[in-house]
């Protein structure tokens, strides 16, 4: 930093704190973020963030509607959740102040760019009064900062316009922010450096407005404290940040790798899934296909064609695109192929709410198709898991030759979190083995163990034959009508799922004598950790597991159910979990819903949980 | 190549095959079969790829691999594996209903991208397996059992479509011409990228006699109009004149042979295929057959394949380590 510094001023250690950036969905707040979070992980810090955007791509400026928010919690200790309340909010406008500050606890800290609490600003919100002045705020510790007049003010020497310089007025957030809480700066000019090295004049303006973001916090009286957060204990080795669309193409392709089988994906875009397309796009020297296809049904077609083929076929979509291929799913039943299909749910119904979280299709997964049609389901529980879970995909599609839905959602999908990078020769060995040229080939003949059919890829000389979407034969794959031959395979197909190898769940329970379980599924992970943490450290005796695997359930998921009177559990949807573990074990769940498109906070768990244990 | 060269037989499957006696279907696929042998390409390294009606029952009959597939959606498949894998020849056997109701969106789309794909649409004009429903095709005023009234939608001209959809290569036969239409099967099988065929085909059942015109040997002289590039294009008593930028059909009697066009089938401008497709009408009086079009395009699949090495060539393969360690990254001691 370029000024020289001569008071020193007091710094007070932090164990945790979570910051919320808001802005116009065109402040770049995604990207002030993820800068944050990139320079927080880098100092050792556990952590997880929460993007949070609207639909619109602009929505009109400076309205409640427009406004986007990047949320991140990091600590000195192992963090399970994006957090709660935040404890610093940073509002570049009236509306993202109006849109945020019903989240804020009491002597919360806020900072807001004061140079656009303008009448019009505050009106077009419906604020009568500014609530910089009219005592609303008096409970927080309020820093109202001429955010936008500084940036433009600092970058006066540049050969940029009153817009352009206003441009980088985030930067100067981040540079404050950094200052606050101790961040090395860098990275983020690494990085600055990098993504301007085209626009020499547009680079300095954000190197400038981000140095003297930072040299404002030193030097203003308005701050008079800086914080440090000490490094998490964290196991020993490698890491980086990684989201969960990010950590799911890198997973696939992982598994391309360890299969030896070329990646396809057939993809058709929509959010919160088009990331993993993006970032499958980028790896072709992998030999990595991205089809970006005409619809759904033919994303997944081509997926299923070249799994015929003998590549890995997948593709990624989202709950309305999993309606679309639900007939192509049901004739990867039937052909008995490796298939992955990647769900980011959103809300829903129809279009619902794109760009928030929800695991409302769990049953869609599970039996959204005509028949009898089984397939396996699994489901990452936090943003690095995605990788594991890819694998597992993987795994299981190409071992018994069956459609895998890998039901991930928005929460992970754009959450992001450190992820220890994992050594590739740990990776499992996902080699396959094709059918051989042979005499009188037989393509539903079945290996005993795993009940999978052989994967007959054209090419080979001597199996050729025909397969398709009629019920076919037990062992010759002919056409068949026979009604007990269609009854054996119905039975056969079911049979192969639900021998699906799966490790057995998990109990955490650490006095050995809880009467309460709770039992999460996929992104509930998080915050269900936070809440039992919560509860075990007011002396509340509360088990916790989390299911993975949806289809086959765990086998020793029945004992669990049976070993705890009560079990919660909580799900972002009208209690889809909970039906199936009425309907399969008949025990009688406590099912805690909430589909707002936001994950559960950890107070509501606790509040949940103290409800359950002291009724 | 393969060891001895094959025969019809070798490509005659052991299935019994279920078309009604009659249909169309069976002359094409004994076409087909006969045709196979002289691409000299092994077995296993032909797919064919079907959607769900009469004429998608067609892999099952063919000694390759086959796939019947869903209701309209061949040609992602089919555009899924000749992708993946260029080594193969990937034939799509569609119906008019199959190829331009449900799946005239991939239909079109596996066009214009030039997906290595050989389609091969029965046009009967009908819904053969569900017995009977006018279909896209359909002359409008069709009776059937769904429009006992008459069918009210204009029908789609499959070659008009094809050609709107950027196909390189499109072309028309008659299910009951051999001949004929192995020249057409030839030049698809020669051609780089897309293969569009419309074969008129006859259902005995639902719509029999549809193409009668075009089969009866009274008609048949003076209602098809012979493509053949470098020749003339004329039927026994037509012929086909400029007129201004337009083709304007005529009776040869009034014209002398070398004001006829002469067929370029290569013509990049597919206004000119274009207007050839128009000259079909819908009571099938005058009709071109052969090949509309055939222009080179580099097929989808060469696209695809030669941007990865490319970037392999600049980059070097992938290392799965070096990409999971990318970004900033740091180390916990
Ligand atoms: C999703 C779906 N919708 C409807 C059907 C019923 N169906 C089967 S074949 C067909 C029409 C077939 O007509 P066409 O493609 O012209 O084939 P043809 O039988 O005439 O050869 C229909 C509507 C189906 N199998 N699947
Ligand atoms: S219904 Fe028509 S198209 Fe179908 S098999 Fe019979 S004759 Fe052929
Ligand atoms: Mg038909």
């Amino acid at each position: 930093m370029s000024k020289i510094v001569f008071v020193t001023k007091p710094v007070v250690a932090l164990k945790q704190v979570t910051i919320r950036f808001a802005g116009d969905s065109g402040d770049g707040m995604q990207l002030t973020g993820d800068r944050f979070t990139m320079d927080t992980a880098s100092l050792g810090n556990d952590l997880s963030t929460l993007p949070n955007f609207p639909a619109e791509i602009r929505a009109p400026q400076g309205t409640v509607l427009g406004v986007s928010s990047f949320q991140l919690h990091f600590a000195d200790h192992h963090v399970q959740t994006a957090g709660d309340a935040p404890d610093v909010l940073v509002a570049m406008n009236p509306a993202a102040l109006k849109a945020n500050i019903k989240d804020m606890q009491r002597g919360a800290t806020i900072i807001v760019d004061a140079d656009e609490f303008t009448t019009r600003n505050l009106s077009k919100v419906g604020y009568e009064t500014n609530p910089l002045e009219d005592g609303t705020l008096d409970s927080f510790k309020l820093h109202p900062v001429a955010l936008t007049s500084l940036t433009v003010a600092a970058l006066s020497e540049l050969t940029l316009t009153r817009k352009e310089a206003e441009r980088s007025k985030n930067m100067f957030a981040l540079g404050l922010l950094t200052w606050m809480y101790h961040r090395p700066t860098e990275a983020t000019e690494n990085f600055l450096n990098a993504k301007f090295a085209k626009k020499p004049e547009i680079l300095k303006a954000n190197l400038l407005a981000y140095r003297t973001g930072w040299n404002y916090g030193e030097t203003t009286e308005d701050f008079s404290v800086s914080f440090e957060i000490a490094k998490a204990v964290m196991p020993k080795g490698k890491y980086r940040n990684i989201s969960g669309n990010a950590a799911m193409a890198y997973g696939l392709i992982a598994a391309s790798q360890r299969a030896e089988l070329k990646l396809f994906l057939g993809s058709y875009p929509i959010t919160p899934a088009s990331d993993i397309l993006h970032e499958l796009s980028k790896h072709k020297k992998f030999g990595v296909v991205t089809f970006q296809a005409e619809d759904e049904i033919a994303a997944i077609g081509s997926a299923l064609g070249a799994s015929y083929g003998g590549a890995l076929g997948i593709t990624t979509t989202s709950g309305p695109g999993v309606a679309l291929k639900s007939e192509m799913i049901g004739l990867g039943v039937m052909l008995e192929l490796p298939l992955i299909i990647i769900d980011v749910q959103r809300g829903g119904p129809s279009t619902g709410l794109p760009t928030k979280t929800e695991q409302a299709d769990l049953l869609q997964a599970l039996f959204g198709r005509n028949g009898e049609s089984p397939v396996a389901v699994i489901a990452p529980s936090h943003a690095s898991d995605c990788f594991d879970i890819a694998i597992e995909a993987a795994r299981i599609a190409t071992t018994y030759r069956v459609p895998v839905i890998v039901l991930s959602d928005g929460y992970i999908a754009n959450g992001s979190e450190p992820w220890m990078i994992p050594d590739v020769d740990s990776l499992p060995d996902l080699r396959v083995e094709f059918a051989k040229s042979q005499e009188d080939f037989m393509p539903y003949l079945r290996n005993p163990e795993t009940l999978a059919r052989p994967w007959a890829i054209p090419g080979t000389k001597g199996i050729e034959h025909r397969i398709g979407g009629l019920e076919k034969a037990d062992k010759t794959g002919a056409i068949s009508y026979d009604p007990a031959n269609h009854d054996f395979m119905v039975r056969t197909r079911a049979a192969k799922v639900a021998g699906i190898k799966v490790p057995d769940l998990e109990v955490s329970d650490p006095t050995g004598d809880a009467q309460v379980l709770y039992l999460g599924w996929g992104s509930t992970y998080g915050p269900v950790s936070a809440a039992v943490e919560v509860l075990r450290d007011n002396g509340e005796k509360i088990a916790q597991a989390h299911i993975r695997f949806l289809n086959p359930f765990p086998k020793n998921l029945g004992e669990v159910l049976k070993k705890y009177p009560k079990v919660i559990v909580p799900e972002m949807n009208m209690g889809q979990l909970a039906m199936l573990l009425r309907a399969e074990f008949l025990k009688d769940v406590i099912s805690f819903n909430q589909v707002r498109g936001l994950p559960f906070t950890t107070a509501e768990l606790v509040e949940t949980a103290m409800g359950v244990l002291h009724d | 190549m393969t060891d001895v060269a094959l025969t019809k037989k070798d490509f005659t499957s052991d299935q019994e095959v279920r078309w009604c006696p009659g249909c169309g279907d069976y002359s094409i696929l004994s076409t087909m079969q006969a045709f196979l042998p002289e691409l000299g390409i092994p077995r296993e390294n032909i797919v064919f790829i079907s959607g769900i009606g009469c004429s998608s029952r067609f892999p099952y009959y063919l000694e390759t691999f086959g796939m019947h597939s869903i209701h309209g959606r061949a040609p992602t498949i089919a555009s899924g594996l000749a992708i993946s894998r260029p080594d193969l020849s990937v034939f799509v056997i569609t119906g008019d209903g199959d190829a331009l109701s449900i799946g005239g969106n991939h239909l079109i789309h596996s066009l214009r991208r030039n997906v290595e794909l050989k389609i091969l649409l029965f046009n009967n004009r009908i819904y053969g397996l569900t017995k009977g429903q006018y279909s896209p095709t359909s002359e409008q005023g069709k009776i059937t059992k769904s429009t006992p009234a008459g069918s009210l939608d204009t029908p789609f001209n499959p070659i008009s479509l094809a050609i709107g959809a950027e196909a390189t290569f499109v072309a028309r036969s008659v299910d009951s011409d051999r001949k004929h239409l192995t020249e057409v099967l030839r030049a698809a099988a020669a051609h780089k990228g897309s293969a569009f065929i419309e074969i008129f085909q006859n259902c005995p059942i639902f719509n029999d006699g549809a193409f009668d015109s075009v089969k009866d040997s009274e008609t048949k002289g003076a209602a098809l109009l012979q493509m053949v590039h470098g020749q003339p294009i004329k039927s026994e008593t037509h012929g086909l004149v400029h007129e201004g930028a337009s083709l304007k059909l005529v009776e040869l009697s009034s014209v002398s042979e070398s004001d006829l066009v002469v067929h370029d089938a290569h013509n990049p401008d597919p206004s000119y295929a274009f207007a050839l497709s128009r000259l079909s009408s819908s009571e099938l009086s005058h009709v071109p057959v052969g090949i509309f079009r055939d222009v080179a395009r580099p097929s989808y699949g060469s696209l695809v394949n030669n941007q990865i090495d490319e970037i392999i060539a600049k980059q070097g393969a992938g290392d799965l380590s070096t990409l999971l360690s990318s970004g900033d990254t740091w180390v916990v001691e």
